[in-house]
């Protein structure tokens, strides 16, 4: 059994898609890396975030090796590391927010190995318990080795995945299939926090990988939207914005200015979501 | 037939694809490109070439006698020990092998710009030394400890025009080298080939690495039934990613009769925090696109490795020779930074030859293998790569000493 939209389970990500799309506007989706800078400061980020306007929440589980991020969530796993972040930590992270807000979507962000390690069953049942609602591994493609799609699926967790430009239509097909709340298409060949392209390629590319897709899922936009101006672009074509590391930024000035990250992150967001309408 | 299956880059359960999607239309089509070009003749003579005038292949088999005799001496064992002198290759190491076969590849893919990660600065070298020679533009990535430990080798880059890029960032050394090197090859796919170093990686690297390096095991081979008039009892390498070891394992995989071991470093001791035993002391996980066995924590956090040689401090390794340990076929051994400092001096006392700290640990590891011989077996070391780069570090921990 794959994670289709007809699946038996209800899933909050499609719920957040479906009530932006009711409401004529477009979700946005926040990325920040968890315990980035501590476990508690990061529980209030995310609530914060939640509170000030985002729609579906990635928490990044901070790995030691993160090969395709860039400087600033690699900086922030290192912070995250540092203040005891991990896997475990995370998987706690998800339980606290989860206890305090039944609604808010959360897709737990990471890379395989912390997976691998853990088991990929014992993986999907402690995060399905801790009240994550999908998962997005960077270095796992699903077509390549099936186990965690099939893994998820089985805890009724969705399969995010993540979709490139250099991504062949037949992957595309194929990544789709097994794929669950939202299809992620990342908007350039790069790494997290690089410059955003010129956007008629990734309007097009979108609605190309719509055409693929058959419309099943919504489509997503990521990597390298740093600014209001850029989510309120991106929202034009895209089902959903994902805004990561200027997020990330946001929280790493505030700790080194030695102020509360808190409410420049809510106003960050609040931004965010104003200009995306 | 051999005796490893290889079905979708696959070692049993290791191997395969583990990496961002940017870069699997990429990996798919080196793999396609690596399965054509290896049957291509044109190809494949134009690689014979370059082996043979450029790398200066074939490398001898020496006959090591004053070794065994000291093995002889220590252990009561009488063997034959030879070496496969791989030191003697163009830029002092195996690594060249590898990089002549990639950069024609990358030649066939058009692509326009090369990269690479070193630890040791060997591959750095070589890829550096290739792209000078076919006249592309060159860019590498190394653990600013690397930097350090190796200087040498970083002047070699310059001067061949290469671009080195100190890495800071997680432990500054191979495993970080590498994720850079990975970042790189995603944000410039289109444009850029990435020269990997090793049997390790995504596939097709450890298949297409480890064909690439099995002139080792070819010639060894030839060479050793030349000298004996039969197969040796046993081959010995060390293990960093583990490409030397399976050039020469390539030879002798399928023969039952031939003992292979790979040694691993074990730093301060495996015993301690501070190795790079990854076979011997990790576990099954996900490195840098591969499922292998790795050094990292039960949150599945990456240790950091530690070893005196750079191109052995690395917390994971190929997965074919993850399968070849599981499977039993081969057996990993360990040395400590100050056995392999005490075999590089034996060698350079007994043969004349002063081994890479790397290859120093395989030479260390013929006392445990001498214990598992009987009287008149031999056994092929291969020594991956010359001391000179060394230098620095061995006049460090033996100062005084040498110099009196
Ligand atoms: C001389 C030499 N031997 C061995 C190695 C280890 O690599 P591998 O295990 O891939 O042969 C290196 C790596 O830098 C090296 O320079």
């Amino acid at each position: 059994m794959t994670n289709t939209p007809g699946r038996p389970f209800p899933s909050r990500i499609a719920g957040a898609f479906a009530r932006a799309r009711a409401q004529g506007r477009k979700t946005l989706v926040l990325y920040l890396t968890g315990c980035d800078p501590d476990f508690d400061t990061s529980r209030r980020l995310l609530l914060a975030a939640a509170q000030a306007g985002a729609d579906v929440l990635e928490l990044g589980v901070p790995w030691s090796d993160p090969s395709a991020d860039g400087p600033a969530i690699q900086a922030a796993m290192r912070r995250a590391l540092a203040a005891g972040g991990g896997m475990a930590k995370a998987l706690d992270l998800c339980r606290t927010v989860r206890a305090a807000n039944p609604e808010i979507p959360v897709v737990l962000f990471g890379y395989a190995n912390p997976i691998f390690v853990r088991g990929t069953a014992k993986f999907a049942a402690q995060a399905k318990q801790a009240g994550a609602d999908g998962v997005l591994c960077v270095d796992w493609p699903p077509d390549e080795d099936p186990e965690l799609a099939q893994t998820l699926a089985q805890h009724a967790l969705d399969l995010v995945p993540l979709i490139a430009p250099t991504s062949t239509p037949e992957r595309v097909k194929a990544i789709a299939a097994v794929a669950g709340g939202f299809l992620y298409y990342v908007s350039l060949t790069g790494i997290t926090g690089s410059q955003l392209p010129n956007l008629d390629e990734t309007s097009a590319r979108v609605r190309q990988v719509r055409e693929l897709s058959g419309g099943r899922l919504p489509v997503a936009v990521g990597f390298g939207i740093a600014t209001p101006a850029d989510a309120r672009a991106v929202a034009g074509f895209a089902d959903g914005v994902v805004v990561g590391s200027a997020a990330v930024r946001v929280i790493e000035r505030a700790v080194a200015a030695g102020r509360d990250p808190v409410p420049a992150l809510e106003a960050f967001v609040s931004d965010l979501r104003a200009a995306m309408g | 037939m051999s005796i490893v299956p290889q079905s979708h880059g696959r070692f049993g359960p290791y191997g395969g694809r583990y990496v961002s999607e940017t870069l699997m239309p990429a990996l798919e089509e080196l793999a396609d490109a690596w399965e054509h070009f290896s049957f291509d003749p044109t190809f494949r003579a134009e690689l014979d070439r370059l082996l043979r005038e450029y790398v200066g292949r074939p490398t001898p088999l020496t006959e090591a006698a004053r070794l065994a005799e000291h093995v002889a001496k220590t252990q009561g064992r009488r063997l034959r020990v030879f070496l496969k002198r791989e030191d003697l290759c163009h830029t002092g190491s195996h690594k060249l092998n590898n990089c002549v076969g990639q950069i024609l590849l990358a030649q066939r893919l058009g692509k326009q710009r090369i990269i690479a990660e070193t630890g040791a600065g060997q591959h750095g070298v070589a890829t550096a030394t290739v792209a000078a020679l076919f006249g592309l533009p060159c860019e590498i990535y190394m653990g600013a400890v690397d930097v350090e430990r190796q200087s040498l080798n970083v002047f070699r880059m310059h001067l061949l025009g290469a671009k080195v890029h100190p890495v800071k960032d997680g432990t500054a050394t191979l495993k970080d080298a590498m994720n850079e090197a990975m970042r790189d090859w995603v944000t410039n796919v289109g444009t850029t080939h990435y020269v990997l170093g090793t049997v390790a990686g995504p596939h097709p690297y450890p298949t297409m690495v480890g064909e690439l390096q099995s002139v080792i095991g070819r010639e060894a081979r030839a060479q050793i039934q030349a000298a004996t008039g039969r197969l040796p009892d046993a081959c010995l390498a060390c293990v960093g990613g583990g490409s030397n070891a399976m050039g020469l394992f390539r030879g002798f995989i399928d023969d039952p009769g031939v003992r292979l071991y790979g040694v691993e470093a074990a730093g301060e001791g495996i015993d301690t925090k501070h190795h790079a035993a990854t076979l011997g002391k990790g576990r099954p996980g996900v490195l840098h696109g591969a499922r292998s066995y790795v050094l990292c924590d039960d949150d599945g956090q990456i240790d950091e490795a530690h070893s005196i040689s750079a191109g052995l401090d690395y917390p994971g390794v190929g997965p074919e020779h993850s399968y070849l340990r599981d499977s039993g076929r081969a057996q990993y051994l360990s040395a400590t930074d100050q056995e392999a400092l005490a075999a590089c001096r034996l060698l350079a006392r007994c043969e004349g030859i002063i081994p890479a700290l790397e290859s120093a640990h395989a030479v260390a590891g013929l006392p445990r293998v001498a214990e598992q011989l009987s009287d008149g077996a031999s056994v092929i070391i291969n020594i991956s790569g010359r001391g000179d780069k060394d230098m620095g570090t061995i006049a460090k921990h033996f100062g005084a000493e040498v110099s009196s």
